[in-house]
């Protein structure tokens, strides 16, 4: 149960002379949501930026299961299981949300040319199971009404689960997510948070959490971060953090 | 009222300067030395109608916006029938297409046959140019390099080895197909502006290569005599070059007639282009020609859902030049003559403006454009001068108003049906 | 010094003498790239028409029977700047400006298609084929031993030296002095903000394209008197020059079109001096895409760090 599965440690990202993220530590196990808080400018987003490869970090280790991802390509790190969203919605909006669903599953496809060509039975199979895994996690983001519809005219709370429903089909071990309630009202908040929690309890994935709605992460994180100016400031439980005099001041200024 | 003024006072000066001394003098030469002479006064007329124009459309450009915008805008898509109805009359308006491409030249002149068979070259040309630019949002500038490998591809192998049309068409097309991979590979990491400036320095290489490696390809003097296509072996020339060759007319027992060899090129372009049609067509609705759109709206998101960009990007790149690859050998085999000539910048402007103005990534449009693109300037042959000048002016229109071209892109959408 | 020493240097002279030029036609590149980050590709249409209109001054002040060479130049100097100028601003206003904000490949390809607009606006008014001008500048110091080898340095390539160190100190002194070169760089750094902080920033990019444009105007006089062959598609393979001078100083960076334009010119040099002529051509662009390859970001660039 308690496995780890994502293991930082001392992860550092300098841009020329500024230090964005400075000896950050960070352990996810099997099964677990994990928080990452601070207030803005922390450098939360550029931690996620390390981690999925977007970045290549400056030092420190990125293990996950086992395995150093630090300087492996994005698209490398997305494969072995760890996906991630964005603070700003990235949907391909002008296709429509089953095809969205698909380019999620594009390696698992038969991309071989000829046989799309010519339609062989391997290549309509694998369409079809593609076809299937889409629209069943679109059912279990409630989205399977709308799967015809374009991605960019679906409400805001219906692409944030698009989203996420998108990570899930290419079937990642960790899911992370970038402040998946920014601009939710407070019922997508809930629907967000039951979604969470049945994708941990029920999918049994992970999921590493930046987020700054605070009854959302006290409510369903496992263990919390804290990072403050790049700098690791406190972790533990939410019962730990919330009561953790560093982080109230450095969440209310010091007077 | 006065700042309208000054507006288009200043914007007929501005006018006054780029046409005076380019249009109203000319350089001339006087013996050795080089002299100007002024425009004759029909020319400075139009230049003063020219910057007259400039001066009013500015002053009034308030009421001119709003007479175009009173101007209906046509709705092609409310012509076409309904989509149901489309769906069920398509297969037959495809058949009566293709029946109607096959019948045709048998009641045509040569010369209609011929400029045809061009319009057929051009069609696959931007069919293969729109993969990379319409599908894949990737700029090439040097698009006619692939088109100049597969028809020299051809040429030399057909020249020196011999080698028959049919045999060579597969590895014309596979050689172009390699030359993108290899320049490619190392540039599509980069931004797009870089990928237009390589290409386009890439075609001029190419050109460069070709004109000076005389012992080869003959230089600017090209390779010429290039065998046409055999029909199962039969021979469309008059007369037998070996002993051994069978002849067109000979075998069908009909009198011989230089209008076969033109309908048989034709026939052969009718089917390549099928081809090239089909095949893309059905890239458009796999995983790759999904993976394409989704690189062109959001890089990133690609990415990090698993995507390599760089494969991505090379497929496209890659199945574009052997689109140029295909052309050029079957350009070589109709033209019999080849030289660095047909390879220059102009042609790979060309086609990127029958990409442009028929719709990036439509289809339709583009065939539509091609046809356009060879036909209009035959129409037109006194202003064929102007051709160029008119592709570059209706470039720089079409982005400012119509960027999505003449037909816009429609892709097919997959549907979940339950 | 040997035969081979002196042929050496002697290219060196003809390569720095090139490669100058290429620099001045850069910096339009690495400026317009700095502020919108979108390349001119009218650029070298622009150092055509500058190289047009040098001959049309020319020829018509020789017409008229004015011969001192010095007033002969300055004449020209002012009217080429002016009328490149003015094209370079219309570039800007026509195929970018109503552009701002567009897919990226949309601008481009309007780019394209002026460039395209400008190389037959030129060839149908002054004629497709070359124009030639007798040297209007002769003479040149020589040194080494006659014997042996002579090094030529001609006044020409003195003149063009000269010339384009004053423009590059007058655009240094302008962009690091001035207000409008302060307002230059602040766009460069961060368009959205100066914008936001009040500063028109179509003025400071439409001026962006001028002064591109008056250093090409520059390059444009300077070539065309050296070569005293035009045509109207020099523009085409200059520019491809420049571009590959700015890409590999650091595109963005104005002392790297510097050092980019003097290292191309003098590369190109040396292979013309052990390989025909027509390579020199593939070389650079050999170069542009090794470059391209292992240091993207040039030789003084600063790399890029994408924003997720």
């Amino acid at each position: 149960m308690s496995q780890l599965l994502l293991d930082v440690n001392a992860l550092t990202m300098r841009f020329g002379g500024l230090v964005a993220v400075n000896g950050v530590n960070l352990k996810v196990k099997n099964r677990q949501i994990v928080s990452i808080i601070g207030p803005n400018g922390a450098g939360k987003t550029t931690v996620f930026n390390c981690l999925s490869g977007f970045y290549i970090p400056t030092a420190g280790s990125v293990m996950f299961k086992n395995e150093q991802i630090a300087g492996l390509k994005d698209f490398q790190i997305s494969r072995k299981g760890l996906v991630r969203t964005f603070q700003h919605v990235r949907l391909f909006s002008n296709m429509t949300v089953v095809e969205n669903m698909l380019v999620a599953q594009h390696r698992h496809l038969n991309t071989n040319l000829f046989s799309g060509l010519f339609k062989t039975p391997s290549y309509r199979r694998k369409e079809g199971e593609a076809m299937d895994h889409a629209a069943q996690w679109l059912e279990e983001v409630g989205l399977l009404d709308v799967a015809n519809r374009q991605a960019g005219n679906l409400s805001y709370g219906q692409q944030r689960r698009l989203e996420i429903a998108r990570c899930m089909v290419t079937q990642p071990e960790l899911l992370m997510l970038d402040e998946p309630a920014a601009g939710l009202n407070p019922n997508e908040t809930k629907e967000l948070d039951e979604l969470i929690i049945k994708l941990r309890d029920e999918h049994e994935i992970s999921i590493l959490l930046i987020e700054h709605d605070m009854s959302l992460v006290m409510g369903i994180s496992d263990h919390i971060y804290v990072i403050a100016q790049g700098t690791p400031l406190a972790d533990g439980s939410p019962e730990e953090i919330k009561n953790n005099p560093d982080v109230i001041k450095a969440y209310l200024g010091e007077d | 009222m006065t700042n309208k003024f000054y507006n288009a006072l200043f914007a007929s000066g501005i006018a006054f300067i780029l046409t005076c001394l380019m249009v109203g003098i000319k350089l001339d030469t006087e013996g050795t030395q080089l002299a100007i002479k002024g425009a004759s006064a029909e020319q400075w007329t139009w230049i003063g109608l020219g910057i007259a124009l400039v001066f009013l459309s500015q002053l009034f450009s308030d009421k001119i916006d709003a007479i175009f915008s009173k101007v209906p805008k046509p709705k092609l898509s409310n012509m076409l029938p309904k989509e149901q109805k489309m769906a069920t009359l398509k297969p037959w308006l495809l058949a009566l297409l293709i029946v109607g491409m096959l019948v045709w030249p048998f009641m045509v002149s040569r010369g209609s046959v011929d400029l045809a068979t061009l319009a057929l070259i051009y069609i696959m040309l931007g069919l293969g140019l729109n993969i990379v630019v319409g599908l894949a949002g990737l700029l090439d500038l040097g698009f006619v390099a692939f088109y100049a490998v597969g028809a020299y591809t051809y040429a030399l192998l057909s020249q020196y080895f011999g080698m028959s049309f049919w045999a060579c068409l597969p590895i014309s097309a596979g050689l172009a197909a390699l030359f993108g991979f290899i320049l490619g590979f190392p540039v599509l990491r980069l931004r797009g502006d870089y990928l237009a400036i390589v290409t386009l320095g890439f075609g001029e290489i190419i050109r460069i290569l070709l004109n000076n490696w005389t012992a080869v390809t003959g230089g600017p003097n090209g390779i010429s005599g290039i065998d046409k296509p055999t029909l199962f072996g039969l021979e469309f020339s008059r007369r037998a070059k070996e002993e051994d060759t069978v002849l067109f007319h000979e075998f069908f027992g009909i009198d011989y007639s230089s209008s076969y060899k033109v309908i048989f090129l034709y026939l052969i372009a009718v089917i390549l282009t099928i081809f090239v049609v089909y095949v893309i067509n059905r890239l458009m609705r796999m995983p790759v020609g999904r993976a394409w759109e989704a690189l062109r709206e959001d890089e990133i998101a690609c990415r990090s859902l698993g995507l390599n960009r760089t494969v991505i990007k090379l497929s496209a790149f890659t199945l574009g030049a052997t689109t140029a690859g295909f052309a050029g050998a079957f350009f070589a085999a109709r033209q019999g003559f080849i030289s660095p000539e047909s390879f220059i910048f102009i042609e790979s402007a060309i086609i990127l403006a029958i990409v442009v103005l028929g719709g990036m990534g439509s289809q339709v449009g583009v065939i539509l454009a091609a046809i356009i693109m060879t036909i209009l300037p035959e129409l037109a042959r006194e202003f064929s001068e102007y051709r160029m000048l008119l592709f570059g002016f209706l470039m720089v229109i079409m982005m400012r108003w119509r960027p999505q071209g003449l037909v816009p892109m429609k892709r097919p959408h997959l549907e979940l049906n339950r | 010094m040997s035969e081979f020493s002196l042929y050496l240097l002697q290219q060196l002279i003809n390569g720095l003498t090139i490669g100058s030029t290429y620099a001045l036609i850069a910096i339009g590149y690495t400026m317009v790239y700095g502020i919108i980050g979108m390349i001119n590709f009218a650029h070298g249409e622009i150092y055509m028409i500058g190289s047009y209109v040098t001959f049309i001054v020319i020829a018509g002040l020789l017409g008229m029977g004015l011969v001192s060479l010095p007033i002969v130049l300055l004449i020209v100097l002012i009217v080429a700047v002016i009328v490149s100028s003015t094209y370079g601003w219309t570039v800007e206003r026509v195929a970018y400006r109503p552009l701002r904000g567009s897919n990226r490949l949309i601008p481009l390809i309007s780019a394209i298609g002026m460039s395209i607009f400008l190389q037959n606006y030129v060839g149908l008014s002054q004629g497709y084929r070359d124009a030639a001008l007798p040297p209007q500048v002769v003479g040149g110091w020589t040194f080494g031993d006659p014997a042996v080898f002579e090094v030529t340095i001609s006044y020409m390539q003195s003149i063009i030296w000269i010339a384009t160190l004053l423009t590059m100190t007058a655009l240094t002194l302008f962009i690091s002095r001035s207000r409008m070169g302060r307002a230059c760089r602040a766009c460069s750094e961060d368009l959205g903000m100066t914008n936001l902080l009040g500063i028109d920033t179509n003025k400071i990019i439409a001026l962006t394209f001028i002064v591109g444009a008056a250093l090409a105007a520059v390059a444009g006089i300077l070539l065309s008197l050296y070569y005293g062959v035009i045509n109207p598609f020099v523009g085409f393979i200059a520019g491809l020059k420049a571009f590959t001078a700015a890409v590999l100083g650091g595109i963005g960076s104005i002392p790297g079109a510097m050092l980019g334009g003097l290292i191309l010119g003098v590369t190109e040099a040396m292979t013309a001096a052990f390989f025909p002529a027509e390579y020199k051509d593939v070389v650079s662009f050999g170069l542009l895409v090794l470059i391209l390859l292992f240091r993207p970001s040039g030789l003084l660039g600063k790399p890029e760090v994408e924003k997720v």
